[in-house]
């Protein structure tokens, strides 16, 4: 897999600020990509530079191995966070205008945007006006002005903010959709379970620098703890009974297991819950050999670091 | 088209299109019109009282000169006195009382009017002369002068004024010229201000709708900018020309009404004018014969020369700001040239059309374009337009050139009220 956009050591500064620094990332063709980062990090900042809305000062990015030209831009569809479109221009007219400003003809933006508008089912807002629309429906709006002109790298800040649940998982099948028609996907997020569902790819930014990249999986891999979620059921499912498990679990464990309560939902209401984290050496089946001399295991789950967890850890760490 | 070309078209049609464009086109020369018949309406009204003078004629010379004036009744009232005179005006609510002394041949200063108001000046100056004349007939008489004499013997002069590209004008047609110049200024002004405005909303439009992003993530800030400025130009140059056609309309019609001659040279106007229908004759003649094209040509030519000028500033603020309310402080700098040359043209150039401050005034870009035209009915040699145009042209390009250094930072910053300061330094960027 060749690599679609490279950002090759950039560097740029708003007067003595310094909004990134020395970035690279690297995201290959075909991928979804998510940056990742606190307000303030740098992301907004490295997308504008991939839009070319503003210059680097130093450092290089490349778009299908070309350096970053003016002719690119067709290449690229942009969906800011902060929406927006005329509020007083029809919505087909609107949509025909800044697809047309992309570089398409204007009868391929009109046949586009009604092979759009039908797909999304928005033909009847045509001839109405932005501001006659609901939040969410403009979004739409702005969801296909951003994919219209198919663009090879589509970036995407924050796309679900705004959107209700029913919309943003019809936004998200559309983006999954157009990665399978052969999109690249960037897209910059604060909302981590998104990342888990979507991402292939994370890079996640601090303070105008980038201090983890990588592919999810590894990153997680990474990041494990071999923590296991444990439930066991007790005799009758009684408080009593449960009181009695917890001292014996407690007292044969062995010392350099770290045990902790949990919280988890199980269909008994006095199993007992824990968390235990095992030494790196082991494998989980002798944690389970353990267990199941103590009773019957109804629950036994390894706990995976979240994206969340790995964010709120690295980004404390540094 | 090109992206340029696409935006130029889209803020056309985003200015036409808007209601209060429509209306201000077609409604701001009714309202012109209005305006003029309701001032002329209130003069008229404001005279309109008939008024009764009691004349107390001591001298009996006067009595029956004084004649009744359509705003002015003379009531004589000399054979009962003054003082009952006086009693009859103030029981009868008359205007005021004129006194004539015996003596008034001899001691002029004797002549009294009694009344609660001050009568206006017309009416005083109309009695004032009305006695001398009687006075100095009088005396004429006295020494044995034929007046029939002095009648033939008076002559009537009025100076037709030519300059040397044959060019005549009058004393009428100057004012009629300032009127113009005068007019033509002041509309360019208000486009300026109006359109220029336009311009700074729609950025700040943008910027709040936060369309801007995605705009430039497809065309330069600096065409975007452009876009805006000649789109709005454009609307503007619609607008002046629908009120052109209205006007020439209106010309041409007076003309075949009155039946005039537009290519006869000009008829000496200083002939007194007898009838109403004469002297708007002679009005619509001098109008003709006003360089009305070149005027409108240069119009164009300045509107769009300081237009793009001061856009490109009013561009440059509405980027720099998040919302009109904030605009306030960067106005000063627009207003102030825009003012100066208004007050320049109305004080320097009707007095004085060829004189130095008129002269630098419509060389200085801020205010040549309101000075100039106004400068334009008089006669402007060729070579000091061409000059004031080009360095209209000159500093509009670097206007531009820095509006969009600020544009194209500005329109990313929200948040805080910029100051100067930091304006200034955004162009380094």
């Amino acid at each position: 897999m060749t690599d679609l956009l490279v950002a090759d050591h950039i560097h740029k500064k708003y007067g003595n600020y310094t909004a990134l620094n020395d970035l690279s990332i690297t995201v290959p063709k075909g991928s979804i990509f998510g940056l990742l980062g606190p307000n303030g990090a740098g992301k907004t900042t490295l997308i504008r530079i991939i839009n070319q809305i503003t210059m680097p000062d130093t450092g290089t990015v490349f778009l299908d191995g070309e350096p970053l030209d003016q002719k690119h831009i067709i290449n690229i569809g942009y969906m800011p966070e902060e929406r927006g479109l005329y509020k007083s221009m029809k919505v087909g007219e609107q949509v025909i205008y800044l697809a047309r400003l992309k570089g398409l003809t204007k009868a391929e933006a009109k046949e586009r945007s009604t092979y759009w508008f039908e797909r999304l089912g928005m033909m009847s807002w045509w001839n109405k006006k932005i501001q006659e629309l609901s939040k969410g429906q403009a979004q739409k709006v702005q969801f296909i002005v951003t994919v219209l002109h198919r663009p090879k790298l589509l970036i995407f800040d924050e796309p679900f903010s705004g959107f209700d649940p029913i919309n943003a998982s019809l936004i998200k099948d559309e983006i999954l959709k157009l990665r399978e028609e052969g999109a690249t996907i960037l897209f910059s997020t604060h909302r981590m379970e998104s990342v888990e569902q979507m991402c292939d790819h994370i890079a996640l930014m601090h303070k105008s620098n980038k201090i983890l990249d990588g592919r999810l999986v590894d990153i997680k891999r990474a990041y494990r703890t071999n923590t296991f979620e444990i439930g066991l059921e007790t005799a009758n499912d009684s408080l009593s009974g449960l009181q009695l498990l917890q001292t014996e679990v407690l007292n044969s464990i062995p010392s350099n297991w770290e045990m902790h309560e949990a919280h988890f939902k199980t269909i008994n209401e006095n199993d007992l819950k824990i968390q235990v984290k095992i030494p790196e050496d082991l494998k989980p089946n002798e944690l389970l050999n353990f267990l199941a001399a103590k009773g019957t295991i109804n629950h036994f789950v390894e706990v995976v670091p979240t994206v969340n967890d790995i964010f709120i850890q690295t980004i404390n760490a540094n | 088209m090109g992206a340029l070309g696409l935006i130029i078209r889209r803020e056309y049609r985003a200015r036409v299109s808007n209601r209060s464009f429509i209306i201000m086109t077609f409604l701001s020369p009714l309202i012109v019109v209005g305006m003029i018949m309701l001032i002329t309406y209130l003069t008229q009204l404001n005279q309109a009282g008939k008024q009764t003078i009691v004349v107390v004629d001591e001298s009996a010379m006067f009595y029956k000169e004084f004649e009744n004036t359509e705003s002015i009744d003379y009531l004589d009232l000399s054979p009962a006195g003054l003082e009952v005179a006086k009693t009859e005006v103030e029981k009868n609510n008359y205007f005021g009382l004129l006194y004539i002394p015996e003596n008034v041949k001899k001691n002029t200063s004797g002549v009294i009017f009694f009344g609660n108001e001050a009568p206006g000046i017309s009416t005083l100056e109309s009695i004032e002369e009305q006695i001398q004349t009687k006075i100095t007939n009088e005396k004429l008489l006295d020494r044995g002068v034929d007046l029939d004499l002095i009648d033939e013997a008076k002559t009537l002069v009025s100076i037709n004024i030519e300059d040397f590209q044959g060019e005549r004008t009058s004393k009428i047609s100057s004012w009629i010229k300032a009127g113009f110049g005068g007019g033509a200024g002041y509309l360019l002004m208000m486009f300026i201000i109006i359109y220029g405005n336009m311009v700074m909303r729609s950025v700040i439009e943008e910027k709040t709708n936060r369309i801007i992003e995605v705009i430039i993530s497809s065309v330069k800030p600096f065409k975007l900018m452009m876009g805006k400025i000649m789109g709005t130009t454009l609307a503007g140059i619609t607008q002046f020309m629908i009120w052109l056609i209205i006007g020439g309309g209106l010309l041409t019609f007076l003309t075949l009404y009155l039946g005039l001659d537009a290519t006869a040279p000009n008829t000496p106007v200083g002939n007194m004018a007898t009838t109403d229908l004469d002297k708007i004759e002679l009005i619509v003649l001098d109008i003709l014969n006003l360089p009305l094209l070149k005027l409108a040509g240069f119009f164009l030519v300045y509107f769009i020369g300081g237009y793009f000028l001061y856009s490109s500033i009013y561009a440059a603020i509405g980027a720099a700001v998040d919302s009109e309310t904030d605009t306030q402080q960067f106005m000063l700098p627009i207003i102030m040239p825009l003012m100066l040359a208004i007050y320049v043209g109305f004080f320097a150039v009707i007095e004085n059309p060829d004189g130095s401050v008129a002269t630098i005034f419509s060389m200085i870009p801020l205010t040549s374009p309101i000075v100039m035209l106004m400068r334009i009915p008089f006669g402007v040699p060729w070579w000091q337009l061409a000059l004031s145009v080009s360095i209209l042209v000159a500093s509009f390009i670097f206007t531009v050139w820095f509006g969009s250094k600020i544009y194209r930072v500005g329109i990313l910053m929200y948040g805080k009220k910029p100051t100067y300061k930091e304006i200034l330094k955004w162009i380094k960027y």
